[in-house]
């Protein structure tokens, strides 16, 4: 099937409004149900490409993407640039305009740099799909938190949400901020003041630096991986002491309330961020967030393949 | 490619202005109780029957259907959704979007399928759904009923009920609801 | 051939007055006054005549990255916004730091529609470690040094080499210029933009205004040590703008530049993430923008330059940490000086050209009073006239410019370079 003319995206939660988000998460039901059927592949995207263009590594997300592709019937194609394109002294620009050539439909983009996802959307006639611009956006991601909060308590409106961890480089603490509020949450971002980004000022979220303070009140806590990089950064003295004042041991996960959910993108470092045993919890939605994350996925690929829906969102205007 | 689609789903959606009252409500309850008769008589029983309406406008139709197989047997079939848009050979032509649930009560293994809707026109949206019945399991057969058969078939698919065959032509619009069946027109 | 300036006022430090120019076949000013004959007649009715603009920053890209700019496409570039004089940047390729370096970037200029005044690094490759011939260099003439691109990181050889300096008065014939792009590279590494609400919000890596803010107050303690003259290039912060106020009031010789961009985007134009508006020192706030116009208007900027940094489309189409940073500035520069620097017309003109010429001791060929005798370096500029920026309608063999499709009031309509009408009506001639 030939290529949209001009296709929609999926760049960003930043823009979205509140039933944007709300009819693609009802939308993810019914992608739902196909995964959980004997045979769970609908022909719905039968002809059409589905390009992963990874500039970083994430096995995870690659897969979940190309697994909600395939269940859709679409074919699949990857590209895996390790590194920057500058050290082949190609311009992004070239590799774009290679991969839509081979006839893509959409494009997954995972960059390690903000904002290439938008770049991107300006210079094909495919569908663009942020799988994660370095430190902005990871709209994908953030969808399936929202699902699977939603799931478990039917509705994010009144929860208080304490996202935890290196909130600075955290393109998903970015995307769960401003999905989380825009359904009704409440956030509280909780770091060491090195890991939060430098001016918070207008977020709608309050900022504390002790996670013992906040456990107690939370309807769930969402940690956040952390990368030993941060160390040799200089931004925290060591994991050890980090572990000690913000992972979610037993002990912690004891101190919140009983029906409060325990969340994390992934992978995780077990004995860091979280305990073995608060991940394995029984309040943990880990796992669910891993199968939710290709219905999720589905429903945008539908979307914006099936459905020639633009999914507008990622469009940040600022005045020059 | 059945009227509610048509209805609900842009571009082609519009107003629906009726011309005439084809069926009443009594009509309605005739046809249905006929076609309950017909599916117990042709299957000699109701033993490895499941009724499933497709979305959305064959499940209230299925819905009767089984309560008047209920009420000449004694025993209720299970009764199931499927919304097919997945399916559709349309996707990407036109704007589609999944609008209801499937949901299958049982495993379809060696059962009987009475596909249910309400209005039979071109046939593409019953291909769709012998599709999607395919990947539940493998039925003994198929069987298709419907309210009202339009004609104007694109492709080689005929009801093993009816309600009532209805002349009309194809910028013609049939309504199936709770009261009765109306032949209109849309209005953009 | 003589020409005739006819039908302008002629705007230059000693005021202004309407009268006609005529420029005679030595390069010079012959007459000015009415009732003169010219054998080329240049329309400047509705205009003004203003000494040539001098741009105290250009980075002409030649030698090494001609594929981005040459000495003559640049300079052409520099034609057609008023300049007669552009002080070329060292950051070529091989870095300008010896003299045959220096004389190779002369000749191409010779050639050229302006006249080129290289500068020249303040230490071996701009590598910051080792000083660079600095006598050797004045004593062909150059006058301003800088490791532009870079701020010289280490204080202890920043402070040699201010204290070098001071011993080459004599043999340059006036103090030597030490060009700063300040920037802590310790703070600003990693970052991209301004740091601040708008690098949180799009999750680029942001550089703390201290990064420039820490240098241009070390370097002013250093002034006050040693006596150099420092001269700030780019100033950017509202902080930067402060300390260099009191530093002129404490009477030291410091002067200080501000570009275009500086004073007319803020880092919000990063929205778009496209690097055409990632520059060094970046975007800065609104608040920033404002303290650059107040620097202009009160003197503390004593010069607008330009930073002109071609770059060719393809390095630019990526993303946005691995994109150079740069933007185009010469043919821009007086429309978006006129239009938002918040300066009336004649300091408009006093800040494009005799300040910074007199920075750049030229002040004997540009920027001078238009009298009879002085060397024809002139434009004439007509501050009505609209038009609509376009980076592919540009001289410059690159198109970076950030105000694609603004429509700008103010243009230069004719340069006069060394007595050559090189651009007439708009258009340059060669």
């Amino acid at each position: 099937m030939a290529t949209n003319a001009s296709a929609g995206h999926f760049l960003g939660i930043d823009g979205m409004a509140r039933a944007d988000l709300e009819e693609i998460l009802e939308l993810t039901t019914t992608f739902a149900e196909i995964g959980r059927r004997p045979i769970p592949k609908v022909p719905a995207l039968r002809g059409r490409t589905v390009a992963t263009v990874f500039f970083e590594n994430s096995t995870r997300t690659r897969m979940s993407f190309e697994t909600a592709a395939r269940r859709l019937s679409a074919d699949t194609i990857a590209l895996s640039a390790g590194g920057s394109s500058l050290s082949k002294g190609e311009s992004l620009r070239d590799t774009i305009e290679v991969v839509t050539s081979y006839g893509a439909d959409a494009l997954v983009v995972r960059h390690p740099m903000a904002g290439t996802a938008h770049r991107v959307a300006a210079w094909t006639d495919a569908a663009v799909i942020n799988a994660g611009d370095g430190c902005h956006e990871h709209p994908t991601q953030a969808l399936l938190d929202c699902y699977t909060l939603r799931e478990r308590r039917g509705a994010l409106d009144g929860m208080r949400i304490a996202i935890v961890g290196d909130i600075r480089h955290s393109r998903v603490a970015r995307s769960d901020v401003l999905a989380f509020t825009a359904l009704g949450a409440e956030v509280v971002l909780v770091a060491p003041a090195t890991l939060l980004p430098p001016a918070v000022v207008g977020w709608p979220v309050t900022v504390a630096h002790e996670l013992d303070l906040v456990l107690s009140d939370l309807d769930a806590v969402y940690l956040l991986r952390i990368q030993h990089e941060r160390i040799t950064e200089g931004l925290i003295p060591s994991i050890r002491e980090y572990a000690n004042d913000f992972s979610l041991t037993p002990e912690r996960a004891n101190r919140l309330p009983t029906d409060a959910l325990i969340l994390h993108p992934g992978p995780t470092n077990l004995g860091v961020e979280i305990s073995a045993a608060a991940a394995a919890d029984s309040r943990s939605v880990i796992l669910d967030q891993v199968v939710n994350g290709v219905s999720v996925r589905m429903a945008i690929l539908f979307l914006l393949l099936g459905s020639n829906r633009n999914l507008t969102g990622g469009a940040v205007e600022g005045d020059r | 490619m059945a009227e509610r689609e048509r209805r609900q789903t842009p571009p082609f959606g519009g107003i629906f202005v009726p011309h005439a009252r084809i069926m009443t409500a009594d009509d309605m309850g005739r046809a249905i109780r006929r076609m309950a008769h017909e599916v117990i008589e042709r299957n000699y029983g109701l033993e490895e029957i499941v009724v499933v309406g497709l979305q959305t406008g064959g499940v209230p139709v299925a819905e009767r259907l089984a309560q008047s197989l209920e009420d000449i047997e004694g025993i209720r079939p299970p009764v199931g959704t499927l919304d097919v848009a997945l399916h559709r050979d349309d996707i990407g032509i036109r704007p589609v979007v999944p609008e209801a649930v499937t949901d299958l009560p049982t495993d379809l293994d060696g059962r009987i399928v009475v596909l249910v809707d309400d209005v039979l026109f071109t046939g593409r949206t019953i291909r769709a759904a012998l599709d999607a019945v395919c990947d539940f399991g493998r039925p003994r057969s198929v069987q298709l009923a419907v309210m009202v058969d339009r004609g104007h078939r694109e492709l080689p698919i005929r009801p093993d009920y009816v309600g009532k065959n209805l002349p009309t032509r194809r910028d013609e619009v049939v309504d199936v609801h709770e009261v009765g069946v109306d032949l209109g027109v849309m209005q953009k | 051939m003589s020409l005739l300036i006819r039908g302008g006022r002629i705007l230059d430090a000693n005021g202004e007055r309407a009268l006609d120019v005529e420029i005679g076949d030595d390069g010079r000013i012959a007459a000015v006054g009415t009732g003169l004959n010219g054998d080329l007649d240049l329309d400047a009715s509705d205009c003004v005549i203003s000494p040539g603009f001098v741009d105290l920053h250009t980075h002409l890209r030649e030698p090494g990255q001609e594929e981005a700019e040459t000495i003559e496409t640049g300079a052409r570039s520099g034609s057609l916004g008023g300049y007669t004089a552009l002080v070329a940047m060292p950051n070529t390729e091989p870095t300008t730091d010896c003299v045959a370096v220096v004389e190779q970037v002369r000749a191409l200029g010779r050639r050229s529609t302006c006249e080129i005044v290289p500068s020249a690094a303040l230490t071996v490759g701009r590598s910051g470690t080792k000083m660079a011939p600095l006598g050797e260099l004045v004593d062909v003439g150059v006058g301003i040094f800088t490791d532009d691109g870079t701020g010289l990181q280490d204080p202890r050889l920043m402070r040699r080499v201010m204290e070098y300096s001071t011993g080459l008065t004599r043999r340059l014939g006036r103090p030597v210029v030490l060009a700063q792009h300040c920037e802590v590279s310790a703070l600003s590494a990693g970052g991209y933009m301004h740091e601040g609400e708008w690098s949180s919000r799009l999750g680029i890596p942001g550089q703390p205004a201290e990064a420039e803010e820490l240098m241009v107050m070390r370097d002013i303690a250093l002034v006050r040590l040693t006596g150099a003259h420092v001269h700030f290039q780019h100033l950017s912060t509202a902080s930067s703008v402060a300390m260099v106020r009191r530093a002129k009031a404490a009477g030291l010789p410091v002067t200080a530049e501000a570009t275009t961009h500086h004073f007319t985007l803020t880092d919000a134009a990063c929205a778009t993430y496209d690097p055409v508006f990632k520059v060094h020192p970046p975007l800065r706030t609104g608040s920033d923008v404002d303290a650059v116009r107040a620097g202009l208007a009160d003197g503390t900027i004593d010069a607008v330059a330009t930073d002109h940094a071609p770059h060719a489309a393809h390095v630019k189409e990526r993303p946005f940490d691995e994109a150079p940073p740069g933007m185009l500035g010469l043919e821009t520069a007086f429309a978006l000086t006129l239009g938002e620097s918040g300066l009336d017309l004649p300091e408009v003109l006093a800040v494009l050209s005799w300040r910074p010429a007199a920075i750049a001791g030229i002040e004997g060929r540009h920027g001078a009073s238009v009298v009879p005798g002085a060397p024809a370096n002139l434009c004439v500029v007509d501050p009505d006239l609209t038009w609509t920026v376009s980076g592919a309608a540009m001289a410059s063999r690159s198109s970076n410019t950030p105000y694609e499709g603004r429509t700008l009031r103010g243009r230069v309509r004719h340069t006069i370079s060394a007595g050559e009408p090189v651009v007439i009506d708009g258009e340059a001639r060669r």
